[in-house]
C-alpha cells in the first residue's frame, strides 16, 4: 500500500496561542478520500484530532477544509487526485475552535435576518405550481451550507464589511424565485446585506461542490434587480453591458 | 482555571434531543403551543442524518394515481411490516400524511410537479400506488432546510454540537438531561418539564451502513438507562442497494429511486434475477425481499467481482437520469469514477434503518417514563418488521408533530422535577474518567471489533450459532468498557465521543442480539435460516426494561386490529 504524508494545522485558541503543523503518515487504499485519511489518524494515531463531519457522502456540507490551499469537502476529495505530501488547513474565513473545526455560527445569525418564505395571500389549496417555475429555484436549493463559497470570497476574508456573502445570496435567490413567494429581498440584500461589495470575481462559483452558478445565476440577477432603486457600481456596469448587447 | 465539577444550568419547558426531521418538526409544534424549547443536537444545525434522505416522502395524495387513499397506505404499511406494527400508529401515519406534506409545502418546500402543477409522486418498493412526493433525489435536504428555516425564525433555542450523555429521571419521571458543549468544551445541565428523544437510529453499530456518524443509538441507550422500555430491537433494515466499490465508499446509499425510476438488477451472468424471486413486484418488492435476493445471488457465486450485483438505469437516457437522479450521478462519478448514464452500477445491501427503538404510547408518543417522549427513527412500533421506503420521512413529520404537541401539553401541566446534585457529579465523574485515565485503552479498535462482529453475525440471514457468536463477542467486549479512554479536553474531542458512543453501542448491540436470538422465526427484516417460516406464536413484540441494573426481557402481544381496520390488515398465510 502507498503512503502519504499529511500535515495538519493544530490549534486550540481558547487554551493557547500555539499553532503547529503536525505530520502524519497514512496508508492509502483504493478510492480513499481525505476524510478517510483523517479518520485513520484519529483511530490509529491521535484520537484528539478534531474535525467536523457527518455524512461522508458529500451531502451535509460539514467537512469543509483547505486541502493544499484549495477549499474543498474532505469527503469528496480523493487521495489519488493529490500528491504524496498533503497539507490540510481549516477554512480561513471563520475563527478556529480546534484543529480543523471552525466557528461558523455567524452564518446562522445572518440566516435569521433573511425573511422566511411568505406565501402570497388568497391562494387556493392545494397549491399548483408548474415544474418549469419550480426548476428556476431548484438550483439554489441544492446548497449544502458548506460555506466554501464564503471561505474564498475576498470580501469576507479581508474586509470588515456587512456583506452577507455568496451562500446567503444563494439562499435569498432560492426564496425570491419560489413561484408563490410574496416578498422581495433584494432591498435587504443591498442595504443590510452589502451586496454592493461583491465585484463578481466568481471565485465562489468555482469552488461550490454542488456546482451552483452562484455569481451568474444568483448574484448578478440580484444585482440587476436592485440597481433600479439603489446605487451599486458593479450592478450598473452589468446593466450597461447587457443593454449594449440588446 | 475552572474546576472539574463546573457546569452551567439551562431551564426550559420542552427539551428535544435531535435536530433531524423529527426533532425539528417537534420543535415547531412545541413553540407554537407556547412552550420554551431547546433543541440539542450532536451535529451542526442543518446537518442531521435526515439531510441525506433521497427518494421521497410517502403520502396518499393520489395526484398521479387517483385510486390511492389512506386505507391503501395503511394496508401497505401494516402488511409489509408483517403484522408486527402498532395499528394505531399506522393509521395515524396513513391518515395524516397528506396534511403534513401539504403543510411542509406551505412552510416553503418545493416539490417536483405533475404536468397539471400538482405535487408529483413516484413509485417505490411495495407501495401499491405511486405515492412518494419528492424533490429530485434530495428530498431530505429540502425537508431539513424548510424545517430549519422555520425553527430559526422561531423562539426555539438551538444548542448544536452538544452531546447529551445522560437523561435524568426520578421515580419514573423525567427531569432533564446533561451533556457536553463541544464548541465550548464545557458541561451543561438542562432542566426540563418534558423531553423528546428524536436521536435517530443505530446504523453505526454495523461495519457497512448508509448512516451518518450520529447513528450510534445514543437516544436508545440514554432512554433505557432512564427507565424507558425498548422494543423490536432485533428489527434492522438492510437497504438492498449500497455502493460496493471502491472500498472507501462501501455502504453509501444508492436510492431506491433508481429502481423507482426503472432501474433493473442483474447478476454477473446478465440474468434479471428478481424475475425469479418476485415475478410480480420484481425490483420494487419490499426491501427485505430485494435485499435477501441480492444477498443470495452474491453468496451463491453469481455476484460481481467486488461482491455485488449490477443495477442498470442506462435505458432511461442521460437527460432523464441527470434530472431525476442528479446526486446518484454525482456520487458514482466522484467516488467510483463511473458514469451511470453509460455504465452499470455495482450494488450490495447496506444497513440502513432501525425499526426497533423506544416504545411509545401511539396516542401521545410518551414512553413509560412520565414526561419522556420519543419520535422518528428512535421510536418504535410504526414500521413493524419492515419499513417501506418513504415512510420514514412521513413518520418524522406526523409523529414529530404529535410528540411536540403532547410534550408541550404535558409541560404545561407538569412541574419541574427536582433531583439531587449528586446525579450530576456522578455523570461528570463517568465522563471525565475517559479523559483522566492515562493508561487507558484506545476505544477505536474495540468499536471496530464490535462493528465487524455485528456485520458478520447479525446480517441478512441469521441463525442461532452466528447470533451466539455475536453475543459472545459483545460479552467479551463489555468488561473492557471500564478501561477505555483518551487524552484531551471536552472540546471537540472525537476520542471522548468514541468512548461515550461505544458505551451506547454496546448497550444496543446486546439487546438487539438477545432479541434476535429469542425471535425463533422469520419475519420481515429478521430472517432466520434455522427458522425460515413466520410463526403465529411470535406475533409479539420483544421488550426490554432495565430493572435494578438487570436487563429484563418480556413479550407483548401485538394490539389486535379494531373492527374498522380488520379487513385492511388481514393476515393471509
Ligand atoms: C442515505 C439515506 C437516504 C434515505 N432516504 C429516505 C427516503 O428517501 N425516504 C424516507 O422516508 N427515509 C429515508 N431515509 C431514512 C430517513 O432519512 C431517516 O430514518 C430519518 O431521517 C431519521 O430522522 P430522525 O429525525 O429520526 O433522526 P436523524 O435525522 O437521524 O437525526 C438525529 C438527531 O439526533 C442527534 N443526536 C443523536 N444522538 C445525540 C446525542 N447523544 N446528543 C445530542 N444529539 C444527538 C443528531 O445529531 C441528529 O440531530 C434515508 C436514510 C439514509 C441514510
Ligand atoms: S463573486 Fe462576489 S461573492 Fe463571489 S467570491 Fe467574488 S466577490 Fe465574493
Ligand atoms: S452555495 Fe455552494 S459553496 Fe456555497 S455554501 Fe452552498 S453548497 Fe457550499
Ligand atoms: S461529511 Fe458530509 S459533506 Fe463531507
Amino acid at each position: 500500500m502507498q503512503e502519504v504524508k499529511i500535515r495538519i494545522r493544530r490549534s486550540e485558541p481558547a487554551v493557547s496561542n500555539e499553532v503547529r503543523y503536525q505530520e502524519f503518515t497514512v496508508p492509502v487504499g483504493e478510492g480513499m478520500v481525505v476524510l478517510d485519511a483523517v479518520h485513520y489518524i484519529q483511530n490509529n494515531i491521535d484520537p484528539t484530532l478534531s474535525v467536523r463531519w457527518n455524512c461522508k457522502a458529500a451531502r451535509c456540507g460539514s467537512c469543509s477544509a483547505e486541502i493544499d490551499g484549495m477549499p474543498k469537502l474532505m469527503c469528496k476529495t480523493r487521495m489519488d487526485t493529490l500528491g504524496k505530501e498533503i497539507t490540510i488547513n481549516p477554512i480561513k474565513a471563520y475563527p478556529v475552535v480546534k484543529d480543523l473545526v471552525t466557528d461558523v455560527s455567524h452564518n446562522y445569525e445572518i440566516a435569521k435576518k433573511i425573511p422566511p418564505f411568505t406565501p402570497k395571500e388568497g391562494l387556493k389549496e392545494p397549491w399548483t405550481m408548474m415544474q418549469i417555475d419550480v426548476t428556476r429555484s431548484k438550483e439554489f436549493r441544492t446548497c449544502i451550507e458548506c460555506f466554501l463559497c464564503q471561505d474564498v470570497c475576498h470580501v469576507i476574508r479581508e474586509h470588515q464589511s456587512n456583506y452577507f456573502g455568496p451562500k446567503h445570496v444563494v439562499k435569498i435567490a432560492a426564496l425570491d424565485l419560489h413561484p408563490l413567494d410574496s416578498i422581495d429581498r433584494s432591498e435587504l440584500l443591498h442595504h443590510d446585506g452589502g451586496l454592493g461589495y461583491c465585484d463578481i470575481t466568481k471565485c465562489c462559483q468555482n469552488v461550490c461542490p454542488e456546482e451552483i452558478r452562484i455569481t451568474d445565476n444568483a448574484i448578478i440577477p440580484e444585482k440587476e434587480r436592485i440597481v433600479d432603486h439603489a446605487y451599486d457600481p458593479i450592478g450598473l456596469l452589468i446593466k450597461k453591458v447587457k443593454r449594449r448587447k440588446w | 482555571m475552572s474546576g472539574k465539577y463546573d457546569y452551567t444550568t439551562l431551564k426550559t419547558d420542552v427539551l428535544i434531543i435531535g435536530a433531524g426531521g423529527a426533532g425539528l418538526r417537534a420543535a415547531i409544534a412545541a413553540t407554537e403551543a407556547g412552550c420554551s424549547v431547546i433543541v440539542a443536537s450532536k451535529s451542526l444545525l442543518g446537518k442531521a442524518h435526515t439531510v441525506m434522505a433521497e427518494g421521497g416522502i410517502a403520502a396518499s395524495l393520489g395526484n398521479v394515481d387517483p385510486q390511492d387513499n389512506w386505507q391503501v397506505h395503511f394496508r401497505d404499511t401494516y402488511v409489509e411490516g408483517v403484522f408486527l406494527g402498532n395499528w394505531r400508529m399506522v393509521e395515524l401515519l396513513a391518515k395524516e400524511a397528506p396534511d403534513r406534506v401539504y403543510e411542509l409545502e406551505r412552510y416553503g418546500a418545493l416539490f417536483d410537479r405533475t404536468p397539471e402543477g400538482k405535487i408529483m409522486q413516484r413509485p417505490f418498493g411495495a407501495h401499491t400506488y405511486r405515492r412518494l412526493c419528492y424533490v429530485g433525489d434530495k428530498t431530505g435536504l429540502e425537508l431539513i432546510r424548510t424545517l430549519q428555516d422555520k425553527v430559526a425564525h422561531s423562539e426555539a433555542k438551538i444548542l448544536d454540537e452538544f452531546v447529551v450523555t445522560k437523561i435524568v429521571s426520578v421515580n419514573g419521571k423525567v427531569a432533564g438531561a446533561f451533556g457536553i458543549s463541544m464548541r465550548e468544551g464545557t458541561f451543561k445541565l438542562i432542566e426540563c418539564k418534558s423531553l423528546i428523544v428524536a436521536s435517530g437510529g443505530l446504523g453505526r453499530l454495523f461495519k457497512v451502513t448508509s448512516n451518518s456518524w450520529e447513528g450510534t443509538g445514543d437516544g436508545l441507550a440514554l432512554s433505557y438507562r432512564a427507565g424507558a422500555v425498548l422494543m423490536d430491537m432485533e428489527m434492522v433494515q438492510f437497504h438492498p442497494t449500497g455502493m460496493v466499490w471502491p472500498p472507501a465508499v462501501r455502504g453509501i446509499l444508492v436510492t431506491e429511486g433508481v429502481r423507482g425510476e426503472g432501474g433493473m438488477l442483474y447478476n454477473k451472468d446478465g440474468e434479471r434475477f428478481m424475475l425469479r424471486y418476485s415475478p410480480k413486484k420484481k425490483e420494487l418488492d419490499a426491501r427485505d425481499v430485494v435485499a435477501r435476493s441480492i444477498y443470495r445471488e452474491i453468496i451463491e457465486g453469481r455476484g460481481t467481482e467486488h461482491g455485488g450485483v449490477y443495477l442498470d438505469i442506462r435505458h432511461r437516457g442521460a437527460k432523464y437520469i441527470m434530472e431525476k437522479l442528479p446526486s446518484m450521478y454525482m456520487q458514482y462519478k466522484e467516488f467510483a469514477e463511473i458514469d451511470i448514464t453509460k455504465e452499470k452500477m455495482e450494488v450490495a445491501p447496506t444497513v440502513h434503518y432501525h425499526m426497533g427503538g423506544i416504545r411509545v404510547n401511539p396516542e401521545t408518543q410518551m414512553t413509560n417514563v412520565e414526561g419522556l417522549f420519543a419520535a422518528g427513527e428512535a421510536a418504535s412500533g410504526l414500521h413493524g418488521a419492515n419499513r417501506l421506503g418513504g415512510n420514514s420521512l412521513t413518520d418524522l413529520l406526523v409523529f414529530g408533530k404529535l410528540a411536540g404537541v403532547s410534550a408541550s401539553a404535558y409541560a404545561k401541566q407538569g412541574k419541574q422535577i427536582k433531583f439531587d446534585e449528586s446525579v450530576v457529579k456522578e455523570e461528570i465523574d463517568r465522563v471525565m474518567s475517559f479523559v483522566e485515565n492515562p493508561g487507558a485503552t484506545n476505544p477505536y479498535p474495540l468499536i471496530d471489533t464490535l462493528r465487524e462482529s455485528m456485520s458478520k453475525y447479525v446480517g441478512i440471514l441469521r441463525n442461532d450459532s452466528d447470533l451466539n457468536k455475536a453475543y459472545d463477542a459483545i460479552k467479551s467486549l463489555k468488561p473492557k468498557l471500564k478501561d477505555i479512554g483518551v487524552r484531551g479536553s471536552l472540546r471537540f474531542n472525537p476520542g471522548l465521543l468514541a468512548c461515550l458512543e461505544f458505551t451506547n453501542l454496546i448497550q444496543s448491540a446486546e439487546l438487539l442480539v438477545r432479541g434476535a436470538i429469542e425471535r425463533k422465526e422469520s419475519r420481515g427484516a429478521h430472517f432466520r435460516s434455522d427458522f425460515p417460516n413466520r410463526s403465529h406464536d411470535f406475533r409479539k413484540n420483544i421488550l426490554f426494561k432495565l430493572n435494578e441494573g438487570r436487563d429484563e426481557m418480556s413479550f407483548a402481544a401485538v394490539p389486535e386490529l379494531p373492527d374498522h381496520l380488520k379487513d385492511l390488515g388481514k393476515e393471509e398465510d
